[in-house]
């Protein structure tokens, strides 16, 4: 079961990026594993590492000292665009990554982010941009990122209500199994089926 | 009063809510749970945590095509990660009873090539995948998207997955297409248009008179890369050429059961008088061969044009096409016909199905591929490869002195051993000219298997219509 997830404050990590495709957030050689172990190490790999898997000079912002047990996230617009891998996710999340601010987010990708508790936060063009001078002119400031009052604390005291889809705001806040909220409607589902016979049988020879 | 008009998407979507509480998701039935081996062992795992079974395994069917070589498959393969990931699917299917098309068998291949071709791919479905691709499925009037681990759980253990209603938009491409310009063509020139966040929190569906002379494997590439501009699924709606491409199936409706199938099929498309969230209206006839210089499929414009210049673009924009070029190590103004390639990929499940296996023989037949350039072509399915072999496709391919492989996703994502090396370009009938994804440090050029083709021919980006003789258009698309 998940943990429930009520806030988190941190300092930021900004990638002025506009979409960044899930094949950056985790490339697809990682995603021949059947768990979820070690995905911290797959996080932007091919942004840190060369080809050949020598560490890049200067290093990737992810191997920043400075920027070690950050959990919030700046990034440009239409994040998580491409592939549907929820490894995306499990890799932010696995480095410590709890919630990303951008003006967009791709459908697939902030779907398996709410069922991830990692939380994407969507502010308009102008906020984006505010937001950014403000991380610039305050790189170590930590914002608040509250969930239940759906609002954002900036460093400057200022803050900002953001929208989240309410019911998986109630599945995070409650830590609670979205499978096991559709199997208590378990007859709504069977009374649908016996009225709507199966389309296809795959067994069928 | 009459009843409100709808959208084809409407109408499927309206069939398929169980339930739909205030303040909650839809639940939404699923009519077909297609299975692979890279998103789906995570589900599994969740299932046996909860103790829970495969709701609908005759409502499923998995196979193996991400991680699985193209090589001959008598040999082991090396890759553990990929063998055991391959064992697990198989293992997971028998344990839950999933149908299971594995290596060795003959209706194996790409999951979203095989869907069609067994015929369980119909009209007015809803189909997911652990797969973006999915959307391919749109082509037959199915609201088709793709999902990621935890909904594939849910869909294992419920047959349904909780859904936010998303917006239509609406894609008219009128007129007819030109000699060389295609499917992929029209796709690459719409993510072009709108951008690959354009489509985001909608669904799209593909009208107009060039869209109905499409045949189902030419939508198939169209909706298939709905994902590329930002939208989760993109519908044709059903017709003649979807119903004669069906028939006969093997898991397509018989006799009586077909004549019902497709008078309710018929009652699927969009109703006069229905509205969309947004539309857009393309002109088939000004199309041209399309072709990618960035590094996402956005980022396209038609192979007469010249890479645009970062002083061109809006300033939030300049830096991405900046950072964009200078992987590709590209120069702003140069034109893309003539840059030299190391690679042409020929496949995946944009472009792996026997007609785009045809189109790429009808420019290789009785040609050689240029010297130095090392081209892979890769059937869709085994099927795909089988009716090829029957049409001596595979024997245009190897003497042109192209790669003949087994079916799978291969280069298109480069999980299999197939890939680019660091550096290399390669021109690819895939999706996604992202970073990395054909390779580590490989860079891609999206096009059409007619261009790939070309483009083999002379071992650098051509024009398809400079090869096959048609004519060139003047220029219809600008660069993004």
């Amino acid at each position: 079961m998940p943990e429930p997830f009520v806030k988190t404050t941190s300092r930021v990590i900004a990638i002025p990026r506009a979409n960044i495709d899930t094949d950056q957030i985790c490339p697809a050689r990682f995603l021949k594993i059947t768990d979820k172990a070690n995905l911290a190490d797959a996080l932007f790999f091919d942004w840190r590492f060369t080809p050949d898997g020598q560490k890049r000079q200067p290093p990737s912002f992810i191997d920043e000292p400075h920027n070690a047990g950050r959990q919030i996230l700046l990034v440009g617009d239409n994040f998580g665009a491409g592939s549907s891998r929820e490894h995306a996710p499990w890799a932010l999340r696995a480095w410590g990554i709890r919630a990303i601010v951008s003006t967009s987010f791709a459908d697939i990708f902030k779907g398996n982010a709410l069922k991830n508790a990692l939380l994407p936060i969507v502010v308009s063009a102008e906020r984006y941009a505010a937001l950014t001078a403000l991380l610039a002119a305050n790189p170590d400031g930590e914002w608040s990122v509250n969930l239940e009052a759906q609002k954002v604390t900036l460093p400057n005291g200022e803050t900002f209500p953001f929208e989240i889809d309410p019911f998986a705001r109630t599945m995070i806040l409650a830590g609670t199994d979205e499978v096991g909220y559709v199997l208590a409607r378990l007859p709504a589902i069977e009374a649908w089926e016996a009225a709507h016979p199966a389309r296809v049988d795959t067994a069928r020879a | 009063m009459a009843e409100k008009p709808r959208t084809l998407f409407e109408k499927i979507w309206d069939a398929h809510v169980v339930a739909s509480e205030p303040g909650a998701p839809a639940i939404l039935a699923i009519d077909l749970h297609l299975v692979h081996e890279v998103t789906s062992p995570q589900a599994f795992t969740g299932l046996r945590e909860r103790g829970a079974k495969v709701r609908k395994p005759g409502q499923t069917v998995a196979t193996a095509d991400h991680s699985i070589p193209t090589t001959d498959p008598s040999l082991p393969i090396l890759d553990e990660l990929a063998r055991k990931q391959l064992a697990q699917i198989e293992e997971n299917c028998r344990e839950f009873g999933i149908p299971f098309h594995g290596k060795g068998s003959p209706s194996r291949g790409i999951v979203h090539v095989i869907g069609p071709e067994l015929g369980l791919t119909q009209p007015g479905m809803t189909i997911v995948c652990g797969d973006s691709h999915t959307a391919t499925h749109g082509a037959f009037g199915a609201l088709a998207f793709g999902i990621g681990t935890s909904e594939i759980e849910m869909v294992l253990a419920t047959q349904t997955l909780l859904q936010r209603k998303p917006k239509t938009f609406k894609v008219e491409v009128t007129g007819s297409l030109q000699p060389g310009v295609g499917a992929k063509d029209i796709i690459l020139a719409l993510i072009a248009r709108i951008g690959v966040g354009g489509g985001t929190e909608h669904v799209f569906e593909f009208t107009g008179d060039a869209v109905r002379a499409l045949s189902m494997e030419a939508r198939m590439t169209l909706c298939n890369m709905s994902i590329e501009g930002g939208a989760r699924a993109g519908l044709v709606a059903p017709d003649e050429t979807t119903f004669e491409y069906l028939k006969g199936r093997p898991h397509a409706p018989k006799e009586a059961a077909w004549d019902e199938a497709v008078a309710v099929w018929r009652q699927l498309p969009t109703d006069a008088g229905a509205t969309y969230d947004r539309w857009i209206v393309i002109d088939g006839d000004k199309l041209e061969p399309m072709v990618t210089y960035g590094t996402n499929p956005g980022m396209g414009m038609a192979v007469t044009g010249r890479v645009p210049s970062p002083a061109d673009v809006e300033p939030g924009a300049r830096e991405d096409l900046e950072r964009a070029l200078t992987y590709m190590g590209l120069q702003a103004g140069q034109s893309i016909a003539g840059q030299k390639l190391d690679v042409v990929f020929i496949g995946s499940c944009t472009n792996g199905r026997i007609e785009d296996m045809r189109a790429a023989a009808s420019v290789l037949r009785g040609r050689k591929v240029a010297e130095g350039l090392r081209v892979l072509v890769v059937p869709g399915s085994q099927q795909v490869k089988r009716q090829a072999e029957e049409e001596g496709l595979d024997k245009v391919f190897t003497a042109a002195g192209a790669e003949w492989r087994e079916s799978g996703c291969s280069m298109c994502i480069a999980m299999n051993g197939d890939q680019l090396e660091p550096g290399e370009y390669g021109i690819s009938t895939s999706n996604r000219n992202f970073q990395g994804r054909q390779g580590k440090g490989g860079r891609s050029f999206l096009a059409s298997p007619l261009t790939a083709a070309a483009s083999a021919v002379t071992g650098v980006i051509t024009d398809p219509r400079t090869v096959i003789g048609a004519a060139a258009q003047p220029s219809a698309v600008e660069a993004h």
